[in-house]
């Protein structure tokens, strides 16, 4: 089976996941995204013309600001033209399928699509259905991938870690409906690091998920003890209902990042969040805010990966 | 008409018959095989010198969508892909809109049917009104109706009291009811085998307790009501295992499976592959090897194609949106013949298992060509490829996972009633 990713030369077609990829491309994305941050660090030019006349539409089918703000800052860098599409999932009930919206939108001559939807596997959709010229970025997928956020936790990860190959790395919380999570084991595992941990209740865990290549615990103490990065996980307040977890106040107490349960980590262990937090169910406020997070860090740096991938992908045939 | 089948390899399970010999038709009905019958004078010849010729097969799960949903298929098209597949008879479940809980839809269905007089249609009545688990159909009149089994369709019955109600109520006409086994709750919102695929793609899962733990209750209640259970489409090795332990125990119970599960596993799902959103899901290889030994060692007594044809519209979405379902009256034989082949059965073994166990389990007198018996009569080539395309597909669905693969053996004639009602020509 070809990989959908890749176009015949082996460059970055669409960024669909982090599965997959080549390590060598991912260290290509992150040295590109390092000369980006170098440039805004030198408080010079922010803007380059590498996008200049292209067309990038931010396509989201389920909402969010933040993913959407940062793409969006990222094309505008780039100097590419930005078409904000919040669609909600109520467009469908209008009749119109997902494929009809992303036809018309390429009749409005898009270069690049952002996208996210509910449902895992919509960008894959998408990316099979568009022209060739067209380019598909993943923002997001039900809960199968979301590679640029994977992308800026390698980024931040590296910045402050310097290398993969001798950490341990712990991701704490909802792995079952995280795509957050599945992005970023593919990502540690393709860049060397020897030790993915998950830790969770066994109801937030897939069945079969030590697959992935990842250690399996389910107590706190036992799996923080000794690692160098941990990637919390955002909860969401669904789970309470759908018999997942009794009680917020209950997973907080054995699940959630404080001070004292960070202290198992290594001393220069940094905590990371993809946002947005709820502060006192998965992390502490004094953790969220503490000396060992770098989680506004990743924000910025989440601008300088997204401008990396766009001008990756702009630049393959 | 007077039809003589000629030179033929013919191949008849029930009769145990696997040679070279002529057929004789005459008034719709198996004259003799072998020698001709004595003043036999033939009207037609048909020549089936290289061909294999074979009692017309019988599929137990073919959905026709009729009635209530014409734009996915008619039983104008679904008929004519029938007779294509070399299928005389086949078995619709009861989830068409509305459901066949009334007699008069049967009747009406009954009648379509028998007006394109092609494929040989067994409605599967609803075992409950509107198929809602709540209230039992009149499982009587549907009979004189012409349903020959009861059933949910996937519909499910999570009311225990009302499905062994069901179950005695059918076993007081002695009516046989089918039953996928899946707990409800446990599949909800599932969409894939919880497997390392639905991990690694964050679909929606599909536990194989959720199979093991209705086919416990089915067979526990088959056991109390002493009802002729027929287990549909098993997918899950643990399932085959239970199948196995109840048929020893000697509990009366036949099972079948879907063609697909003998060949895929959800590995074919590959990137969101919508083609291969099936119900139930596709299980991984040791289920699907599984599913292969059942069948071999008779635990599992047939084969279906599990027919179910979908607008292209509704597999145009992401994966877990995306209807299941796929086409497959024209897949069973050479599926079946590749299952064969790859499991080094027989052909006569492998053909019993959409033929005379299919007939047996309907309880119709079919499937085998004795003399006396309806001349339902599949011809075909056992050495002719072909590919699957939407183009060389009757059915309007047009979709299945074997879409782009070379399929081995092609019927040539099919005959229901001695009539034929399917010719192709060899494309030389």
């Amino acid at each position: 089976m070809n990989n959908p990713q890749l176009n015949k030369q082996g460059e970055l077609q669409h960024l669909l996941s982090t599965e997959g990829l080549p390590s060598r491309i991912l260290y290509d994305i992150l040295d590109r995204a390092s000369t980006f941050v170098d440039l805004a660090g030198r408080g010079e030019i922010k803007k380059v013309p590498l996008l200049h006349g292209k067309s990038v539409f931010n396509v989201f089918f389920e909402n969010s600001t933040r993913t959407r703000t940062t793409f969006e800052i990222a094309a505008k860098r780039l100097s590419a033209d930005v078409v904000n599409l919040n669609i909600g999932s109520s467009s469908t009930s209008k009749g119109e399928t997902l494929l009809d919206t992303v036809d018309n939108l390429c009749a409005m001559h898009a270069d690049m699509f952002v996208v996210r939807h509910a449902q895992s596997g919509a960008a894959h959709l998408i990316a099979k259905h568009v022209a060739p010229e067209i380019h598909v970025i993943n923002a997001g997928d039900g809960r199968h991938a979301h590679p640029t956020q994977a992308l800026l936790d390698m980024f931040t990860i590296r910045h402050y870690k310097k290398e993969f190959h001798n950490l341990r790395v712990a991701i704490v919380g909802d792995i079952l409906h995280s795509r957050v999570a599945r992005s970023q084991i593919h990502a540690l595992t393709t860049l060397g690091v020897p030790e993915v941990r998950v830790i969770a209740p066994k109801t937030l865990l897939p069945s079969h998920v030590e697959q992935l290549g990842v250690r399996v615990f389910h107590d706190m103490a036992q799996g923080l003890r000794d690692v160098d990065v941990v990637l919390m996980l955002r909860l969401q307040n669904e789970r309470m209902q759908g018999a997942a977890l009794p009680s917020a106040q209950e997973y907080f107490k054995y699940y959630g990042l404080t001070q004292e349960k960070l202290a198992l980590a290594k001393a220069d262990a940094i905590v990371m969040h993809p946002g947005p937090m709820n502060r006192g169910i998965e992390i502490d406020s004094s953790v969220a805010d503490g000396a060992q997070s770098v989680i506004l860090p990743q924000v910025t740096f989440g601008i300088a990966v997204r401008m990396a991938v766009m001008s990756t992908l702009a630049g393959s045939k | 008409m007077n039809i003589q089948i000629k030179n033929g390899r013919l191949i008849d399970p029930k009769n145990k018959i696997d040679a070279v010999q002529d057929v004789f038709i005459a008034a719709g009905k198996i004259l003799t095989t072998g020698k001709a019958p004595a003043r036999f004078v033939a009207e037609q010849i048909i020549d089936a010198a290289g061909l294999v010729v074979i009692p017309g097969l019988i599929d137990l799960a073919a959905r026709l969508r009729e009635p209530g949903y014409e734009y996915k298929a008619t039983l104008e098209s679904e008929m004519s892909a029938a007779v294509a597949g070399g299928i005389t008879s086949l078995a619709c479940p009861p989830d068409t809109e509305p459901p066949l809980d009334e007699p008069g839809l049967v009747e009406m269905l009954k009648h379509r049917a028998r007006a394109l007089s092609q494929t040989n249609v067994y409605p599967v009545g609803a075992l409950t009104y509107g198929l809602k688990g709540v209230e039992l159909t009149e499982m009587a009149e549907l009979a004189d109706a012409g349903c020959v089994a009861f059933s949910q369709a996937d519909a499910s019955l999570t009311d225990t009291r009302v499905l062994m109600r069901a179950m005695q109520y059918a076993a007081t006409f002695g009516f046989g009811v089918w039953l996928r086994p899946q707990d409800s709750f446990l599949a909800r919102d599932g969409v894939a085998h919880d497997g390392e695929v639905a991990t690694r793609l964050g679909l929606p899962a599909i536990p194989v307790c959720a199979e093991t733990i209705a086919l416990a209750t089915m067979l526990q209640l088959a056991r109390e009501t002493g009802v002729r259970l027929h287990i549909c489409r098993l997918s899950s090795a643990a399932g085959v295992a239970m199948i196995r332990e109840a048929k020893k125990d000697g509990l009366a119970l036949t099972c079948d499976v879907s063609m697909n599960h003998i060949h895929l596993s959800e590995m074919d799902i590959g990137y969101f592959d919508s083609n291969c959103h099936l119900v139930p899901p596709l299980r991984n290889q040791r289920d699907r090897d599984a599913l292969r030994r059942g069948l071999q060692d008779g635990v599992i007594d047939a084969i279906c194609s599990n027919h179910s044809p979908v607008d292209e519209d509704a597999k145009q979405l992401p994966f877990a949106e995306a209807e299941a379902g796929a086409t497959g009256l024209e897949l069973l034989l050479p599926l079946v013949l590749k299952w064969a082949q790859q499991g080094k059965l027989t052909i006569s073994d492998a053909i019993a298992k959409v033929t005379h166990n299919s007939a047996q389990i309907l309880n119709i007198d079919a499937g085998h060509l004795s003399p006396g018996a309806a001349a339902d009569v599949c011809i075909f080539d056992p050495a002719s490829y072909w590919k699957v395309e939407a183009a060389a597909l009757k059915s309007q669905g047009k979709n299945t996972p074997f879409l782009g693969m070379e399929m081995q053996g092609k019927v040539r004639y099919t005959l229901v009633n001695g009539q034929i009602v399917y010719q192709s020509i060899p494309n030389f």
